[in-house]
């Protein structure tokens, strides 16, 4: 019986999911005209190879694992609203958590995406698995990472799959089947993080990124870049659909990053201090970053432009009168998102690798087929979350339960 | 020091030269506008593949491929017969892929004598013929001499692109690097699937190529550059096939795998010394079983004031270097 409506449940979501507005179809086209050439980039590099990037035995990872490093940091983000919403039951929170967790697992899923676009060999992917493969665990903190990164996945889709079903259905969830799962996600979310901050900072050949404060800066710019994203895809949730985002959702988010974003450049600031104060030959990376190393100074522009975008949108966030505006908090947030995105991705990767363990030189930034894998892989995490949302808002706002006709919604 | 030591003048082999003086290997970002066209091309492109009938069951056959390590002694044959058949496919050309165990008490190490090499990289274009690496796009080359300023160990200071009519060059002197083979190695700890692992006896990091997924976690951690990635199928003439090969070292690579230095596995456990090591010109190599008090190896590990390359990190080199 159950398994009936379950299946009854799933037929329903990919009906809703598929059924919009004009606007929704336009957005979802849009959508797809970047994930097509997306694919079409993709398919070229899997079958030339990672020559067709920019990527090189001195640089070797690049854009992708970039993107990488930021988007876990967006899914953790999601434990955001988690905390407050299941912890401290705050109400406005509450009603809209299940959204946020969706947007973890979209962001996971851009994150598994991104890895597969990274490696050389993605048909050997079952290498990974239990029994098929052989992966070396505890060992590998990529290993680690592999188990972390589908556990955080299939806890959120456990706890959002679970309350959209028991919402569906019109019974009250039992607590004892989603709580204690919530709890485990929220260490599990400061988990992610922190192990994809130890796959770089356990690298003793790479002094710029073996340092102790990788994990904690990954964490608190995940909680700054996190909430900022969380505020742009609920404001828009908020234009375009019925579901009601209170304003305590925003005050609340406003909060955190007021907290968040300056602790962010104050461990900047430590790193940097470090670099620079102390001079020995490991500041090279730092010095490249910053000022440019032997004539070499690609990211140069994109660290300044980084630090000052977290700047601008550090003093909006703390100052009381920027932020209240709704406009000008949602500037701060996209310069957030911008910044974070520059100088944790790129600004935290490339470096790492140049200069080259032998002190080679060589530069990096994305080809043409990065730059296209990288945007179809954004846009699909794009579309996932959309048609995520958009079911979930459904069963939230009831427009989708068991008893009703899929014809009720519009 | 004789005089046959101080070979100046030395002509250095032009080629490998020119090619290593080419700095950054930075693609151009026209050969990406190819996207577009490949985009076009796709469905002709998959149904080529498709109609390639023999390497479609080699597809299959890889993929339910066995770790080097879970292999049955009959598994091998059978993988090694493939290699074998897919050469012959691909290049017209009959190798034997063998797979020689280590022998029993003998542990290798290496010790390169600083004062005699003089940069002329003959090492470089031996290894490279030895061990079947792509010459080009990409091009792979296990050893890289820098030449380095005097008064620094610091790497960072030297030229990697050094070219020139001949070497040595004034007041330099050439720090070759190759895989160090730790005895306490980051790259196979790191390594998400044990596609690379430290042999216990001999004490060799190999790679399984058909087991590597290609995340280059390894090339991140290793701090001796000793790690190459193959970002597309290798590119090597049939002539230019050494058909003496093994599992584990120098049969051909696939694409989009690291490989990496082996002491010349298919040599040394033969009882031979490395390409390298027979190519330097100055005698700057020396090779052997540290596990034997009495080779020359050992005796140079007691008498020299050898030392390695960033101790600090405590990778603990089966590569040694000295001054004499």
């Amino acid at each position: 019986m159950i398994l009936r409506s379950y299946a009854l449940f799933w037929m329903r979501m990919i009906q809703y999911a598929a059924v919009g507005s004009v606007k929704f179809y336009l957005w979802i086209l849009f959508l797809l005209a970047l994930i097509i050439p997306g694919i079409a980039a993709y398919y070229y590099q899997f079958t030339h190879g990672l020559i067709v990037t920019n990527l090189s035995d001195q640089v070797s990872w690049g854009a992708y694992i970039a993107n990488f490093t930021f988007l876990v940091g967006v899914a953790a983000g999601a434990v955001l609203l988690v905390v407050p919403a299941y912890v401290y039951h705050h109400k406005p929170t509450k009603d809209i958590v299940i959204v946020g967790e969706l947007l973890a697992v979209a962001a996971i899923v851009m994150c598994l995406l991104f890895i597969l676009a990274d490696m050389g060999r993605p048909d050997r992917f079952t290498h990974v698995l239990p029994i098929l493969g052989r992966l070396n665990f505890p060992r590998s903190v990529l290993a680690w990472d592999v188990i972390v990164l589908n556990g955080y996945l299939f806890l959120n889709l456990h706890v959002s799959g679970y309350l959209l079903f028991m919402k569906y259905l019109g019974r009250t969830p039992n607590k004892l089947i989603y709580l204690p799962i919530v709890f485990i996600s929220i260490f599990w979310a400061a988990s992610i993080h922190t192990v994809t901050a130890f796959l770089y900072s356990g690298l003793g050949g790479r002094p710029f990124w073996n340092t102790a404060i990788l994990a904690p800066r990954f964490l608190i710019s995940a909680f700054a870049g996190g909430p900022a994203i969380l505020t742009i895809a609920f404001r828009s949730i908020k234009s375009c659909t019925k579901l009601n985002v209170e304003e305590g959702v925003f005050d609340l988010l406003k909060k955190i990053v007021a907290i968040t974003m300056p602790i962010n450049l104050f461990l900047l600031g430590c790193e940097l201090f470090k670099e620079f104060y102390t001079d020995s030959t490991h500041v090279a990376s730092a010095k490249y970053l910053y000022f440019g190393l032997h004539g070499a100074h690609m990211l140069t522009p994109y660290i300044w432009s980084a630090i000052a975008m977290d700047l601008i949108a550090m003093i909006i966030f703390v100052t009381p009168r920027l932020r209240s505006d709704n406009r000008i908090f949602i500037f701060g947030s996209v310069l957030a998102i911008l910044g974070i995105w520059t100088e944790k991705g790129m600004g935290l990767i490339i470096p790492g690798f140049i200069p080259s363990p032998l002190g080679d030189i060589v530069e990096y930034t994305p080809s043409i087929v990065e730059f296209f894998v990288c945007l179809g892989i954004w846009s699909l995490g794009g579309l996932i979350f959309t048609l995520l949302a958009k079911v979930a808002i459904g069963v939230l706002t009831g427009d989708l339960k068991e008893n009703s006709s899929i014809s009720s919604q519009h | 020091m004789k005089p046959s030591d101080k070979t100046k003048g030395t002509k250095i082999e032009k080629m490998t030269e020119v090619m290593l003086a080419n700095p950054v290997k930075r693609r151009s970002f026209l050969k990406g506008l190819g996207v577009v066209a490949a985009a076009a091309a796709a469905p002709l492109g998959a149904a080529k593949a498709i109609s390639d009938k023999a390497e479609e069951s080699s597809f299959w056959e890889t993929f339910f491929q066995k770790h080097y390590k879970e292999m049955s002694a009959e598994d091998k044959l059978k993988v090694f017969a493939r290699i074998e058949r897919e050469t012959k496919a691909s290049h017209g050309v009959e190798v034997k892929v063998q797979d020689p165990q280590a022998i029993p008490g003998v542990k290798y190490a290496y010790a390169l004598n600083l004062s005699r090499c003089n940069g002329s990289r003959r090492c470089v274009t031996a290894c490279v013929r030895e061990n079947n690496q792509s010459r080009h796009e990409p091009e792979i080359q296990y050893i890289k001499v820098i030449e380095m300023p005097r008064g620094t160990m610091d790497p960072e200071n030297g030229n990697l692109y050094y070219q020139g009519e001949s070497v040595p060059n004034e007041g330099k002197f050439y720090l070759p690097v190759q895989c160090n083979q730790c005895n306490n190695p980051p790259c196979t700890k790191v390594c998400p699937v044990e596609a690379t692992w430290k042999e216990s006896s001999d004490g060799l990091v190999v790679v399984d190529y058909d087991w590597c997924i290609g995340c280059r976690y390894c090339q991140a951690a290793c701090p001796y550059e000793a790690r190459h990635f193959n970002f597309a199928k290798p590119n090597i003439t049939a002539e230019e096939i050494n058909p003496n090969q093994s599992y584990l070292s120098n049969r051909l690579r696939p694409k989009g795998v690291m490989e990496k230095c082996t002491f010349c596995l298919h040599r040394t456990r033969n009882g031979k010394n490395p390409a390298c090591h027979d190519a330097c010109p100055t005698g700057a190599r020396k090779f052997g079983n540290i596990m034997d008090p009495e080779s020359e190896i050992s005796k140079i590990l007691k008498e020299k004031r050898v030392f390695v390359l960033k101790e600090e990190l405590n990778t603990m080199p089966q590569f040694f270097y000295y001054f004499d």
